[in-house]
């Protein structure tokens, strides 16, 4: 086996417990003084690479954290390097990226260091578009398996990946280089000890403008407005089962 | 001399733009469809519609080794003016490292100005690989057509609903299968066209298996009515043990709240929610789910919400268009027996 030289993308997002509330101006979703943490998909895809250095403990040189966004998303970054990341790497901006933007990005990192596996979360609860990691594989012509359930590192620079599908699972068997994209099942990321919490302020974090990139980051698409879903109103109680059903036969559910 | 070319490249040019402009008039929608075992699969029928939303001309695409026989079933429905068909069992397991490129040359050959699959396991897999080769930013999960450049998706898991104006010259985008009508069968008679561009791309990757779900219940993403048991369930026994019968009785998909899954009563895959399922489908019974804020972004869509809990505070009943205060192991029970008698 080869030596696999992982990157780990992450995104820092509006917690998921948060209630987003649509700002005033109808522009986009307030963020300021609200909660914010890494992507949930992301902390899956850094906890995979960071088992598969534990089963592979000579294969896997080295894991990789990138993350493109606000200088604050440092503090996502140093989560990242509590969990087990060697090393971080900020594209700074202040834009809201697209994803075409974020993978034309990581392409560039892919390239500049090396890298032959990116594991990325299968969507971001912000944007919740799913589709910076197979835009990515497709840039590079990569193998890509996406929605993945289970990753396990085969013979001859192959991995086999259970992914989830409608109605169940498929196995992939996938030729590095390649890129994985995580489902929820895949497994349960650990918490950041103190300790490591402490040793992940010393892991080096380098710092470099998007403009750097040499991408063009534009975005396509102009939010011409975002707003609030119509709110539901509740229906009111029956009393019975007899009348649970009359109610819905009445409202055609039934 | 160099004036004068210079002159020539600028009349090429500006003669161009104004074909371009022109061709760009004419909408031209590609509908990327789903097939299984020879069948065309239900959420093929609602990206039709959507299809159509946008001008007369939808081109269906089927790609594999039964591509010409699922043709056949396509070219009744309402809405379809052609078939394209790639025949090649190349494409039979969907691999997004072949399908993309595929679809990438029978766009650039056909001209098509839209492309739309559903936001399936299928559409979210191939669609945004195909996006990053024609360099154009996807539009996920779209829930309505503005007009031909204006989407409304919802983000945040449906906390708050976008609209956005895409100025990329080819619109790539994937929908919520229930956001949209499925496609009916009529007196269509689409032509079918076998396509003579197939790259035939290579493969890195290499199918091994699947395991699909046996059950004859429908499939929890798709199904339009929906069953789900949260934390009043108290354990996993009971959860098998009322949950499925209730659902068979309403021929639905069975889910479940994170407390359930998390408790261990449920399988992952079961979970509705930010960070499970987004479902919407026509009737959600909610059994035993308090009604937290994470699990209302993954139903609250649903065109029908009723609730059975004990606590009448629950804030599942602020949602809820019927709701029922009762103990779930009478009501249950109770329940599926008066659906089983009809």
């Amino acid at each position: 086996m080869t030596s696999l030289r992982i990157l780990v993308p992450v995104k820092r997002v509006i917690d998921y417990a948060v209630k987003p509330r649509v700002n005033a101006a109808q522009t986009g979703v307030e963020t300021a003084g609200v909660k914010m943490s890494m992507n949930p998909f992301d902390e899956l895809s850094l906890e995979e690479a960071v088992r598969l250095r534990e089963r592979h403990p000579n294969t896997v040189t080295d894991i990789l954290a990138f993350s493109a966004g606000p200088p604050k998303a440092q503090d996502t970054l140093r989560t990242a390097m509590a969990m087990g990341a060697d090393r971080a790497l900020l594209a700074e901006t202040d834009a809201e990226l697209e994803p075409l933007a974020v993978a034309k990005l990581l392409q560039q990192v892919v390239g500049d260091e090396d890298r032959n596996l990116v594991i990325l979360g299968k969507q971001s609860i912000d944007g919740d578009a799913g589709q910076t990691g197979q835009m990515l594989a497709g840039l590079l012509g990569w193998g890509q398996a996406t929605q993945a359930s289970g990753v396990k590192l085969g013979e001859g620079g192959t991995v086999t990946v259970t992914k989830e599908v409608d109605g169940g699972e498929e196995v992939l068997e996938v030729k590095l280089p390649m890129v994985v994209t995580a489902d929820l099942r895949l497994n349960e990321p650990r918490y950041a000890s103190l300790p490591n919490i402490m040793k992940a302020k010393k892991k080096p974090l380098v710092k470099k403008a998007v403009a750097d990139f040499g991408v063009d980051v534009a975005s396509r698409l102009q939010t011409v407005k975002v707003v609030e879903p119509a709110p539901r109103k509740g229906g009111g109680k029956v009393e019975d089962v007899g009348g649970l059903v009359a109610r819905l036969k009445e409202l055609g559910a039934l | 001399m160099l004036l004068t070319r210079t002159a020539s490249s600028v009349l090429r040019a500006a003669a161009a733009a104004g074909a371009h402009a022109r061709r760009s008039r004419l909408l031209s929608t590609l509908a990327v469809l789903e097939h299984k075992e020879g069948k065309l699969l239900p959420q093929s029928l609602p990206v039709i519609t959507a299809a159509t939303k946008l001008g007369d001309s939808v081109t269906a695409l089927l790609a594999g080794t039964d591509a010409a026989s699922v043709a056949a079933q396509v070219a009744k429905l309402n809405g379809v003016s052609k078939i394209l068909t790639v025949s090649n069992g190349a494409y039979d397991k969907n691999l997004a490292e072949n399908f993309a490129p595929m679809l990438q040359e029978n766009i650039k050959a056909g001209g098509f100005t839209h492309v739309v699959a559903a936001h399936s396991a299928f559409g979210k897999n191939i669609m945004p690989r195909l996006s990053a080769l024609l360099d154009v930013q996807q539009i996920s999960d779209v829930t309505e057509i503005q007009d031909e450049s204006t989407f409304v998706r919802p983000i945040y898991a449906g906390n708050a609903i976008a609209t956005v104006k895409s100025s990329d010259a080819i619109k790539v985008f994937t929908i919520r299968g229930t956001a949209f009508p499925a496609a009916e069968e009529g007196s269509g008679s689409a032509a079918v066209e076998e396509s003579s561009v197939d790259p035939k791309a290579d493969s890195t990757t290499t199918w091994v298996s699947e395991n699909l779900a046996k059950s004859e219940r429908p499939d929890l993403g798709t199904a339009t009515r929906v069953v789900s048991g949260g934390r009043g369930l108290k354990d996993k026994d009971n959860f098998d043990k009322l949950m499925p019968p209730l659902a068979d009785a309403l021929g639905a998909a069975i889910g479940a709240s994170r407390a359930a899954v998390d408790s261990g009563f449920a399988d992952n895959s079961l979970q509705v929610g930010q960070t499970g399922k987004v479902v919407a489908p026509q009737l959600y019974l909610a059994v035993g789910i308090s009604g937290a804020i994470q699990h209302l972004a993954g139903m609250k869509d649903s065109k029908v919400i009723a609730a059975i809990n004990k606590d009448a505070d629950a804030p599942i009943f602020q949602v809820a268009d019927v709701g029922l205060v009762a103990d779930l192991f009478t009501a249950v029970p109770e329940l599926t027996e008066k659906l089983n008698e009809k």
